[in-house]
């Protein structure tokens, strides 16, 4: 090659075409999808629960999606009752589908583990409810007080993880990530989403499931 | 057609004889005199050192932030009640100041010294260019501060905050960009040689997708495409292309022979600008977005192996029959091995965008050794490559000590093997027992826990080894001129990598 506009134009067809392939097409298609009946927006609670997720970068062990049947066995390891399809997702900005599972998948953690209180004790201490875990403990989403004040909810620790003297205090944060936690639930059907069924679903994979 | 009879006067033939021309060019015998050379090197010699012990620094502080991140999975509850240490935030800190502190520092650094040399014209807007680096240096460490604190945009690679850093990294970049298209256009050379194609094209690429990569208007599965055109982007775009251009640059210019071929250096190119850029969908295999576009990312990652073996064969023909020529130039032995590792991550991602392996090896660390396999053992040990060349040569010292760099070889080298070798067995294993619905979950970290603590075990070799290398620099750096007569400066003939008393 001898001229830098061969070079340059060149460069900017091939980026450009990927990003009209992968990225402005799919975009026009994928901006129709409507939500599910049965899924609703996030409250303003879980939504500040979700901020406190993708702060403390959950997502780096924890996935948020059910992949397809046909060649996986999320479903049968019981993290969904059907692969996770696009319009499970519009309320969530950014995504957090994740690339890791470190620990388990969350999309349904709501529906599997619904009790608020053994998720709680659950992120101050992982290994007070399960011991084999290397999830990390997350102490400061509660406050270490010597009395609780009256409006105050007290978080019941076994005798062998809680500090020596004093209470541990459930914060704003923690009960709005809880709250997140337990919104997670994508167990509704999805079988009549006609719209969009083209362009918008994992074919095969729901075809599978039904 | 107006045809005369001579066939050289055809405009097909002088089509035909002008690619001839450049595919038999052979740039050993492009000759510029050593005081040409040093007159070219001097112009980007400020923005080069000062990219240099800027990306040293981030080497460090990277490292340090990785060792964290791996022995918490050994220790959960270590520094646990630190919140600007939790996991979640240490780890992509990590990520972004070896990717956009290190790795990206180093390369504006290499890109900003090779331009010169590559269009023999002294380096335009040098002032642009380390302001760009000063600018682009500020933005990363705003970013990871923020990170740290609980600041992020929430996308892997793209953690960066949207409103005080990424504007920096972009205006930092596109002046680093500037400077380099400035010296292309001023360029006193015909030929454009293949690296100035890889350099000069990284810079308008690293633009479009992080400016796309960033714009905050997307949703669910439109978020999670854009996350992985970006996340793979990044590294097929910048971080390859780059380090490839400087891998093509070295390697011939250190064994003294030109580069095999014209051909597959073309097909190399334009093959990975055109399939390369393509391949993020293969990150969310069986995930909620099109299936078309799962598919259409799988056949752009299988086609990836026409660029990555043709300019395997390229890199391999050029060193074939002078690798002994590595026991000389530790700069040849990082970039050797570098290249070779362009090609095996690259065969790897390719068997990991199929679905057979995806379906175990997705979510688990195998993730993580793939990873490492591309950013250190090809992009890292390229740039160490780049710095044990480069370095001298600006600075007009050998490096004091053989010891040291066969220490940091040895220890990065040794380090990074068991890194990969034992989290992508751990994830093999992981990943097995999580795709078995019977064995509980449990099974499947603690099939990875032994694996874990090895790759700790690694982390500390390698950064042991970092250590060493930095120092090794500050020493070049402060010792003084007065006490190294040897002449020529620039290299030892005596092998560096094994002892061999006779040679000295």
């Amino acid at each position: 090659m001898t001229r830098a506009i061969i070079l340059f134009l060149g460069a900017m067809a091939t980026v450009l075409f990927a990003l009209v392939v992968l990225i402005i097409l799919p975009n026009a298609m994928m901006s129709q999808l409507e939500a599910p009946p049965d899924l609703k927006p996030y409250t303003q609670e879980e939504l500040l629960g979700r901020q406190v997720y993708i702060d403390n970068g959950c997502v780096y062990c924890h996935s948020q999606q059910v992949r397809d049947p046909s060649f996986t066995t999320d479903v049968a390891r019981g993290w969904g009752s059907r692969p996770s399809v696009p319009a499970d997702y519009v309320f969530d900005k950014p995504h957090l589908m994740g690339t890791m599972r470190t620990g388990p998948d969350l999309i349904n953690v709501g529906a599997r583990l619904p009790d608020a209180q053994w998720h709680l004790l659950h992120l101050y201490q992982p290994r007070a409810l399960v011991p084999w875990s290397i999830m990390p403990p997350y102490p400061f989403l509660f406050e270490h007080k010597e009395t609780a004040a009256p409006d105050d909810t007290v978080l019941t620790i076994p005798q062998s993880h809680a500090p020596k003297s004093g209470v541990v205090v459930v914060t704003d944060e923690a009960r709005a990530l809880v709250a997140y936690l337990l919104a997670l639930k994508r167990d509704y059907p999805v079988n009549n989403q006609a719209p969009t069924q083209a362009e918008g679903e994992t074919g095969e994979g729901e075809g599978a499931n039904k | 057609m107006a045809v005369e009879n001579s066939p050289a006067s055809r405009p097909e033939n002088a089509v035909e004889n002008a690619t001839r021309r450049d595919s038999v060019i052979d740039h050993s015998k492009i000759r510029a005199n050593v005081a040409q050379i040093a007159l070219l090197d001097r112009s980007s010699r400020f923005p080069v050192l000062l990219g240099f012990a800027l990306a040293l620094i981030w080497l460090l502080e990277g490292t340090l932030l990785g060792d964290i991140a791996s022995f918490k999975f050994d220790f959960p509850d270590f520094l646990g009640s630190q919140e600007y240490l939790t996991f979640g935030r240490v780890r992509p800190a990590h990520l972004n100041a070896m990717v956009y502190g290190w790795a990206s520092t180093a390369m504006f650094a290499v890109s900003l010294w090779m331009m010169p040399r590559l269009c023999r014209t002294p380096l335009q807007w040098p002032g642009l260019a380390t302001g760009g680096i000063i600018v682009w240096n500020i933005g990363v460490y705003i970013g990871i501060i923020l990170l740290m604190a609980g600041v992020t945009d929430g996308l892997e690679w793209l953690e960066l905050d949207n409103v005080m850093a990424d504007p920096l990294l972009v205006i930092g970049a596109a002046m680093v960009g500037a400077s380099i298209w400035k010296t292309l256009a001023a360029r006193n050379v015909e030929h454009l040689y293949v690296s100035v194609w890889y350099v000069a094209a990284s810079y308008p690429w690293i633009a479009i997708i992080f400016i796309a990569g960033n714009l905050p208007i997307y949703t669910g599965s439109e978020s999670a495409a854009i996350n992985w055109f970006y996340g793979h982007n990044a590294l097929g775009l910048w971080l390859t292309t780059i380090n490839l251009g400087l891998i093509y640059y070295l390697l011939p210019k250190i064994v003294g022979r030109p580069i095999y071929s014209y051909w597959l250096s073309l097909i190399g190119f334009w093959g990975l600008a055109l399939f390369y850029s393509l391949n993020g969908m293969h990150h969310l295999i069986g995930g909620p977005i099109p299936s078309w576009m799962i598919a259409t990312s799988i056949t752009a990652s299988i086609l990836m192996v026409i660029p990555v073996v043709a300019v395997g064969i390229n890199q391999h023909m050029t060193i074939a029959g002078r690798f002994g020529a590595m026991r000389y130039s530790p700069a040849l032995t990082f970039l050797v091995l570098a290249a070779m590792s362009y090609t095996a991550v690259s065969l790897q991602g390719i068997l990991t965008a199929l679905v057979n392996v995806n379906r175990v090896t997705h979510f688990t660390h195998w993730t993580i050794a793939h990873s490492h396999l591309g950013l250190y053992m090809f992009v890292t040990l390229s740039l160490f490559g780049g710095i044990y060349y480069i370095l001298p040569r600006l600075i007009g010292r050998e490096w004091p000590s053989a010891n040291m760099i066969r220490a940091h070889f040895l220890l990065v080298g040794l380090g990074m093997v068991i890194y990969v070798v034992a989290l992508g067995s751990g994830g093999v294993m992981q990943g097995l027992s999580m795709l078995d619905p019977a064995i509980p979950f449990e099974a499947s970290v603690e099939a990875a826990k032994p694996w874990l603590l090895t790759r700790s075990f690694a982390a500390v070799l390698i950064s042991i080894g970092h250590v060493i290398f930095a120092a090794h620099a500050l020493m070049l750096v402060l010792r003084g001129r007065s006490s190294v007569p040897e002449d020529p400066p620039f290299f030892f003939v005596r092998p560096v990598l094994v002892r061999n008393d006779k040679v000295r």
